[in-house]
This record gives C-alpha cells, sequence and structure tokens, in this order.
C-alpha cells in the first residue's frame, strides 16, 4: 500500500525527517505516534503531497507520487487543525468538496450521526471548534477510499462523538481500509490501533503491535511502554 | 483551475471587502463626477487615483486574501487537485473580483453621467483596462510575497513597501538620477526605467492618450518614435503582459515547491 | 477696415473712368483658342470669358486693366516651366480659374498668380494644384483675396513655396481661403493694415501663418491645424488676433502661436487645442490676453526671456499637461480673474472667485525645462507631492506669480 524509502526533509536547518522507511501492506490501523516535532505531521503532508520531501521515494499502491496529484483521488485526510473558508455555509463546503472531488459521497449519514443538522446553512467562519471538527470528520468520513489519514482525530471532541468517531473507524477497518492516526491520547490509540510507528529523530524507531511494544519495553502498561521507548533512546 | 476559480470567487464576493471596494470606488465615482461635472476632467483625476490606489488596493487585498484562505488553501492541498491549479484559481479570483470591484464601481457613475455619449470613453476603457492590468500585477507580486513569508505582519510589511517603493520612492530615484546625469543622453535611459515599472508603465499609457500633445514636446528622436507612433502603445502593453504574466509564472513555480 | 472694402466694391462697381467693357471669348473652339491671344487682343476693363478646357500656357502678362472669369473652371497647365498669371496693372479681376503645374524653381519664386506694384486687384474662387508660389502680392494694395483653393504638396520646406504671400503691401484682404500643404499657408513680411479672416490654412510643412515686420494687421476666425511649426508672428506691432483656432500642432518646436517681439496687442477669444505648447511668448510686451481657451495643450503659455505688462485675464485653462512655463523671475505679467482647471481652491464667500491664489508655474515644468528628459514623470505621485509641497512654500518657482482671482467657474 505504502512504500517509503529513505525520506529526508528538513525546514531550513531544522532536520525532521533523517532517512525514514516505512513499509504498510495494507489493511488495519496504524498509529504514529511519537515526542513533539519528531515529524508525524510532516510525514504525512509528505504522503499527501503537500510538504515536499528533499529526498527519497514515496510509493502509494506502487506508484511515485513525485508530481502527480490525482492519487489523492484514493486518499481521505482529515487535517490536525480544523479551519475552513469563513463565507461558506457547511452545506456549501460539503457539496463543494464533492465537486472538487468528482467522487460520490454519502455525508447525509453522516451529518445526523454528528447531528449537524442545525448548523448546515450556517457560515464555517461562526461554528465553534468542536462543531468544525466534525464537519472535518464528516469530510474525511464522507467518502470511500482505500486510504484515510486522521491527523489527531479527537481534538475537541465532547466523549459521546469520540464513541461514535471509534465506530467510524471500526468500520473503515471492516472494509479494509488503510487508517493512519496520529494521536496524543494513548487511551484512545491503545483501544483502536493494530500496529504503532514510533518516530523518533526523525525515522521510524519502533514500528509493530502493542503486545511487542509492552515486551520490547517491559512495561505493562501501554502508556508507559509510550514513554519507557523515549526514555530508553535516551539510554542508548 | 476553474472550480477553484469559480470557490475562490464566489468566496471573495461574499466577503465584506469586496463590498468595501465596491461601495469605495463606487463613491469615487460619483464624487468626481459631482466635483468636476465634467467626464473628460473626471478621467484625468481618476488616473491619477488609479495608477496609485488600485496598485495598493491590489497589493494589499492579495496578501490578505492569500494569509485569510491558508486554511482553504490546505483544506484544497489534500483534495486530488493539482497545485498550480489551487493557486492560480485563487489568483485568479482575486484579480476577477477586484477588477469587477474596479469596473462596476466606476463604471455605473460613469455611465449615468453620459460617458457613453462623451469622447471620453476610450480614455476612460483604457484607464479601466490599465486598472485591470495593475490589479493582476499587484495581487500577483503580493502573492509571491505571501507565499514567501510566513509571518503575516512581515508579508504585509513587505507587500506594503513594495508599493510604496513602486509607487513613490522609485520616481524619486529615477528624478534624481535624470537631474544628476542630465549632461548625457538619457532618452533610452528614461524609457527603460519607465518600462521596468508597472506603475509607470501605466501612467505612460495613460499619457499617450491624454498628454501626447506634451510628450511631444521632447526633442529625442527616439522619444519621438515611442510616443509619437503606434510603437509606444504596443510595448507598453506587451510590456503591462510580460509584467502580469512573469509574478504569475513565479508564483506557480514557487507554490510547486512549497510546503505546508 | 470694413470701410476700406465698401471702397474696394464701389471701384469694382463703379470704375473711375466709365468705360464700355467689351467680352472676349476664349475656348478650345472659340475664334480666340488661348489666354494669352485674349489678353493681347482685349482693350481696357474688358472681360475674358475663358470657357471649359485644358489651357497650355505660362508667363501670361496682365499689363491693363482686365476681367479674366473662367467658365466652369478652365485649366491652365504651365507645364512646370515658371510663373503663369502676372499682374502689373491696377483694377484686375481674376477669377474661377484652375491653375496647375506651376515651374519650381531654387533661384526664381514662380507663383501661380503674381500681383506686382498694382492696385485694387481681385483674385477670386481660384483653384491652384502642383504650384511653388500660390498667390504672390507684392508691392500691392487695395486687394481682395477671397475664396481660393490652394491645395499644395510640399514635402520639404526647402523646395516649396508659400501659399498665399504679402510682401510690401497695404490695405488688402485675405479671406475664406483654404490653404492646405505648403511651406507657409499665408505669409506676410512688411505689410501693414491687412485683414485676414475666415481662412483655413492646414497640413502646411513650417507655418500655418507667419508674419514679419507688419504692423496694424488683424487676424480674425481663422482655422489652423496640424501645421509643421504652428503661426509665428514676429516682430511686428498692433495686432489683433481674435477668434481663431489653432489646433493639433504636435512636435519638438510646435506650438499653436509663436509670439516674437510683438508690441501692444490683442490676442482674445482664441481656442488653442492640443498643441505642444499653446502660446509661446518671446520678448513681447503690453499684450492682452482676454477670453483666450487653451484646451489640453501640453503647455498653454511659454514664456521666455523679458516680456513686460502683460494682461491675461479672463482665460480659460483646461487640462494642459502645464498651465504656465515661465524662465525668469523678471514678472511685471498680471494673471487676473482666468479659471484654472487645476485649482483646488474653496470659495467660502460665495462670489465666484478662489478665496486662495493659484500658482499656474508647477516646479515640475521648471524641472523639465532644466532636464527635458522628466517629462516620462509626467502626472506621478511623486512629481504631485513635490509640486504640492512648492505651492505650499514656492523655493524654486516664481513666488509672486499668482492669478489672485481664480474663477470657480469656466468663462463662457
Amino acid at each position: 500500500m505504502i512504500q517509503i524509502q529513505n525520506l529526508h526533509k528538513q525546514f531550513g536547518a531544522n532536520r525532521v525527517l533523517t532517512g525514514l522507511d516505512l513499509d504498510i501492506s495494507g489493511g488495519g490501523i496504524f498509529a504514529v505516534l511519537g515526542p513533539n516535532g519528531s515529524g508525524k505531521t510532516t510525514l504525512i503532508k509528505c504522503l499527501l503531497g503537500m510538504v515536499v520531501p528533499n529526498e527519497g521515494i514515496i510509493r502509494i499502491d506502487g506508484k511515485e507520487i513525485k508530481g502527480r496529484w490525482k492519487y489523492r483521488q484514493d486518499i481521505n485526510y482529515l487535517p490536525q487543525i480544523a479551519n475552513f473558508p469563513g463565507n461558506l455555509t457547511v452545506k456549501e463546503l460539503f457539496h463543494m468538496i464533492k465537486d472538487l472531488r468528482q467522487k460520490a459521497g454519502d455525508a447525509g449519514e453522516l451529518i445526523t450521526l454528528f447531528q449537524l443538522q442545525p448548523f448546515l446553512e450556517k457560515k464555517l467562519g461562526t461554528l465553534s471548534g468542536g462543531t468544525k471538527q466534525k464537519v472535518n470528520l464528516v469530510l474525511a468520513f464522507m467518502f470511500n477510499s482505500p486510504l484515510l489519514v486522521l491527523d489527531e482525530p479527537t481534538t475537541g471532541l465532547d466523549p459521546a462523538s469520540v464513541i461514535r468517531l471509534k465506530g467510524l473507524i471500526a468500520r473503515e477497518r471492516q472494509k479494509g481500509t488503510t487508517i493512519l492516526i496520529t494521536s496524543h491520547i494513548m487511551q484512545f490509540v491503545e483501544e483502536v490501533a493494530d500496529e504503532i510507528i514510533y518516530l523518533l529523530e526523525g525515522r521510524i524507531y519502533f514500528k509493530g503491535g502493542i503486545k511487542a511494544l509492552k515486551t520490547k519495553t517491559k512495561q505493562n502498561d501501554f502508556e508507559h511502554a509510550i514513554a519507557a521507548i523515549a526514555t530508553s533512546q535516551d539510554h542508548g | 483551475m476553474g472550480k477553484i476559480l469559480k470557490y475562490s470567487f464566489f468566496d471573495l464576493m461574499r466577503s465584506r471587502w469586496s463590498y468595501v471596494y465596491f461601495l469605495f470606488y463606487l463613491a469615487l465615482g460619483f464624487v468626481l463626477l459631482f466635483l468636476n461635472n465634467d467626464v473628460a476632467k473626471a478621467v484625468i483625476t481618476l488616473m491619477n487615483v488609479i495608477i496609485v490606489l488600485v496598485p495598493l488596493i491590489g497589493t494589499i487585498f492579495g496578501i490578505m486574501y492569500f494569509y485569510n484562505s491558508r486554511e482553504f488553501t490546505e483544506l484544497l492541498l489534500a483534495q486530488p487537485i493539482r497545485r498550480s491549479s489551487i493557486f492560480l484559481g485563487q489568483y485568479l479570483g482575486v484579480t476577477g473580483s477586484l477588477t469587477l470591484s474596479l469596473v462596476m464601481g466606476l463604471g455605473i457613475p460613469f455611465v449615468l453621467y453620459g460617458l457613453l455619449r462623451s469622447g471620453a470613453i476610450w480614455d476612460f476603457g483604457l484607464l479601466l483596462l490599465t486598472g485591470a492590468f495593475l490589479t493582476a500585477i499587484f495581487s500577483a507580486l503580493s502573492f509571491n510575497i505571501a507565499l514567501k513569508h510566513e509571518n503575516k505582519i512581515k508579508g504585509f510589511g513587505y507587500a506594503v513597501l513594495l508599493w510604496l517603493f513602486m509607487a513613490v520612492i522609485y520616481d524619486g530615484i529615477f528624478l534624481l538620477s535624470l537631474i544628476v546625469f542630465e549632461e548625457y543622453p538619457l532618452d533610452s535611459f528614461s524609457l527603460v526605467a519607465t518600462m521596468i515599472n508597472p506603475i509607470d508603465l501605466s501612467r505612460i499609457l495613460i499619457l499617450l492618450k491624454l498628454d501626447i500633445s506634451a510628450l511631444l514636446g521632447y526633442t529625442g528622436a527616439i522619444f519621438k518614435a515611442f510616443f509619437g507612433t503606434g510603437l509606444g502603445f504596443l510595448l507598453s502593453f506587451s510590456m503591462l503582459c510580460c509584467w502580469t504574466g512573469i509574478p504569475v509564472w513565479l508564483l506557480v513555480r514557487n507554490a510547486k515547491k512549497k510546503d505546508f | 477696415m470694413r470701410r476700406s472694402i465698401g471702397i474696394l466694391l464701389l471701384l469694382l462697381v463703379f470704375p473711375a473712368r466709365p468705360i464700355l467693357a467689351g467680352t472676349v471669348p476664349v475656348c478650345p473652339s472659340c475664334e480666340v483658342t488661348t489666354i494669352g491671344e485674349g489678353i493681347a487682343m482685349a482693350a481696357d476693363h474688358d472681360t475674358l470669358m475663358i470657357g471649359k478646357g485644358r489651357y497650355h500656357e505660362y508667363n501670361l502678362v496682365i499689363d491693363k486693366p482686365l476681367t479674366l472669369i473662367g467658365l466652369e473652371y478652365p485649366t491652365i497647365d504651365g507645364g512646370d516651366q515658371g510663373e503663369i498669371l502676372t499682374i502689373i496693372a491696377d483694377q484686375v479681376t481674376v477669377q474661377g480659374l484652375h491653375i496647375v503645374n506651376v515651374g519650381t524653381s531654387y533661384t526664381t519664386d514662380f507663383a501661380a498668380v503674381r500681383v506686382v506694384e498694382s492696385s485694387d486687384f481681385v483674385i477670386r474662387d481660384m483653384k491652384l494644384e502642383q504650384l511653388f508660389f500660390g498667390i504672390y502680392l507684392e508691392k500691392s494694395s487695395r486687394g481682395l483675396v477671397e475664396g481660393n483653393t490652394i491645395n499644395g504638396d510640399a514635402l520639404e520646406e526647402f523646395n516649396s513655396g508659400n501659399g498665399i504671400q504679402l510682401w510690401h503691401c497695404r490695405d488688402v484682404v485675405v479671406r475664406d481661403n483654404t490653404v492646405r500643404q505648403v511651406r507657409d499657408g499665408i505669409y506676410l513680411e512688411f505689410s501693414d493694415r491687412i485683414r485676414i479672416q475666415g481662412n483655413r490654412s492646414t497640413n502646411n510643412v513650417r507655418y500655418g501663418l507667419h508674419f514679419m515686420f507688419s504692423n496694424n494687421d488683424s487676424y480674425e476666425d481663422n482655422y489652423f491645424e496640424n501645421n509643421g511649426a504652428g503661426v509665428a508672428v514676429m516682430f511686428s506691432k498692433q495686432i489683433r488676433m481674435v477668434g481663431n483656432t489653432f489646433r493639433k500642432n504636435w512636435g519638438t518646436a510646435a506650438f499653436g502661436v509663436l509670439l516674437k517681439e510683438i508690441n501692444d496687442s490683442e490676442i482674445s477669444r482664441n481656442l488653442f487645442e492640443e498643441n505642444t505648447i499653446g502660446i509661446s511668448i518671446e520678448g513681447s510686451n503690453r499684450i492682452r490676453y482676454e477670453n483666450n481657451d487653451f484646451v489640453k495643450n501640453g503647455w498653454a503659455l511659454k514664456v521666455r526671456g523679458a516680456c513686460y505688462t502683460n494682461t491675461f485675464s479672463g482665460n480659460n485653462f483646461l487640462h494642459n499637461s502645464f498651465d504656465l512655463s515661465y524662465n525668469s523671475n523678471l514678472n511685471d505679467n498680471r494673471f487676473e480673474g482666468n479659471y484654472w482647471s487645476g485649482y483646488t481652491g474653496y470659495d467660502l464667500d460665495k462670489d465666484g472667485v478662489g478665496d486662495v491664489p493659484y500658482r499656474p508655474v508647477k516646479l515640475f515644468s521648471y524641472i523639465v525645462n532644466r532636464t527635458p528628459e522628466t517629462i516620462v514623470l509626467l502626472r506621478s505621485l511623486f512629481m504631485d507631492i513635490i509640486d504640492f509641497s512648492e505651492r505650499v512654500s514656492p523655493v524654486f518657482t516664481p513666488d509672486k506669480l499668482f492669478d489672485t482671482r481664480p474663477l470657480m467657474k469656466k468663462v463662457p
């Protein structure tokens, strides 16, 4: 599904990715974790073509993505910060994205799920953070795509919505979608993730199941296990 | 690109600023005509306004829009759309809506005051065309600045500085160098110096219509060839096209390399 | 002036010596087939009726009081040999002839019609083409040149002649003629009490009207357009220039009117439109400029050298690139009660006169005088700012030069 070889990216003097290699064969939920500034968002943005890598090759479904744009047809993306053009209404936004993607999408069910009906005619600029995130979620889940990228999906959501979100993720997994998630909520990650991809200093430091991680770090608790990776690095 | 243009334009047409500019030009048109009561004279006053204010508005609006639509841009970047389409679409949206505000805002009062029946219609048309060019040029330049500078305050500062330089400082330096080197033949220099500043270029283009009698008072043969024939017109227009084309091309080129 | 025309008409209708005038018909199929023959056989005060046809003749000398009348514009073709008609007698009338192919020479000024030391002549409704000089009056008086059409093909100054030329003449009326594309449309030298009226002089290589050393003349309701340099008026006094139009004289040294050493004259109700310079004034004194319209000129007025005691009032200065350029600080000239489209003052007491004076000299015009290339900065924001500051506190421009009573509304 996704092959990344020797990915380098630096912003000015700040080297964010330093020869990252990653291979995700497909299906399942992959949690991309790592300390702040470890390059999680950069990695995701490279994947989406929003950040242009200095070096390295990214292949999706065997095709290199450099200079191409059509492959994004098959990626659904939930950005970290949900900001939209303020003059559009929620309904127009949905309509516009459908129009731009030229793809059938079903927003109706999701709108009901997140109880967005009362906001449909409102301008996006007037919405609260949580509501915006719900709109964001609708956009990410309304199309059928083999790859789903969620950057901090739980930000600003109330507990009920988080439960609904988990439901949606589970449903996507059923369909065989590959899902990449970044999150700071370890509980959430532990609950949904099949595999952990741990980034440190611009490389993959650990990739594997939660169990393997716990074994490796000799911790019983997931959160502690994650914390331990970073410390073991300090020792090593 | 068409779709992006459509949505940008749509978005802009709803924004308060488009109305502010439209109303501003509308008010300006009426006030000028009310004060002068003479279409021909108002056209001259308008020229001063256009070559100074239109670039300023284009610059400020361009940079504001770019920064404000960052989210929209990022949303679009994740969609299956070519990058150049996104930026060109937005750029054309800005230019289009500004030009529309300009043409409608000034056109309505002048048409109501009997422009269509007056001899000034060509001068006025040229004025609007030049205004459209200046809008296109300065929004493209400001888009480039905004693309280079993430920091809004910095970008804004540079953009206003650019305008100030082109509109005032450049001419000051130009004038000084003409006076300092007055013993040398200066006609080619002064024409070239005029060509490389789009504001001066537009001014000359309008002068060719309004003040041709004064321009022909100068002795230089190059001046004569330039102002006395269609050459000046043709050259000015092609330069304006270059001035629009090059920043737009730079915009597309830089946008492709840019990280978001 | 009017009286002199009256006298002229009287002379024409009741000639001084009562005679029994005969008629001599000339035409290709007549008894007399050439004009030369006709002139030779005609008695004094006879009329030659010249019929339609083409007459290849030149150097025709009219040496007795005759009337030549062309019927349906017969053509006299000079075949580029020399002068066509030379009038050396008084009381000659020439009318309705079409003259072509006047000889060109660098040594002799061949003319289509020349009048030498004669009086009481009338030259009327002639059509002159392919000419060198058109109508050449020398040392003649009490004549009328009226309704002639002179259509030249001059391209260069050095090998062309003037349309209507007056040299040492008195009391001549030149009116309603059309002159185009010759060297000088109408040229006067040492000619006094001449009345030039209602003529159109356009597209001439040098001047539409040119006169020197000619006093007490009047120029009224003439139309001058697109002449190489405009109209030049030099070394003369007591001139009246009223109701003329000067348009579209473009070029480095082009002007509507050049006044050079003209004194005690009147220039009023003229229109100066789209000229590089409206009026270029050098060493001219005691002239009244009243009720003229200066529209869209490069410079409405350009004053060089010493000009004293001129008054400018009731003029409209409309949308000129520069209203006035002035190269000396001497100022004995008065600007009062003009309308300036560039005036931005106010009129709080509503008397129709602006409450702050108007300074017609811009700093920029001073700069352009010094460094002509700076003209490309015309109407730039930078120049406007500089001009504004100069206007607030004059440093370079003459600080006493202003219109104390600028009008708020155009002079009708």
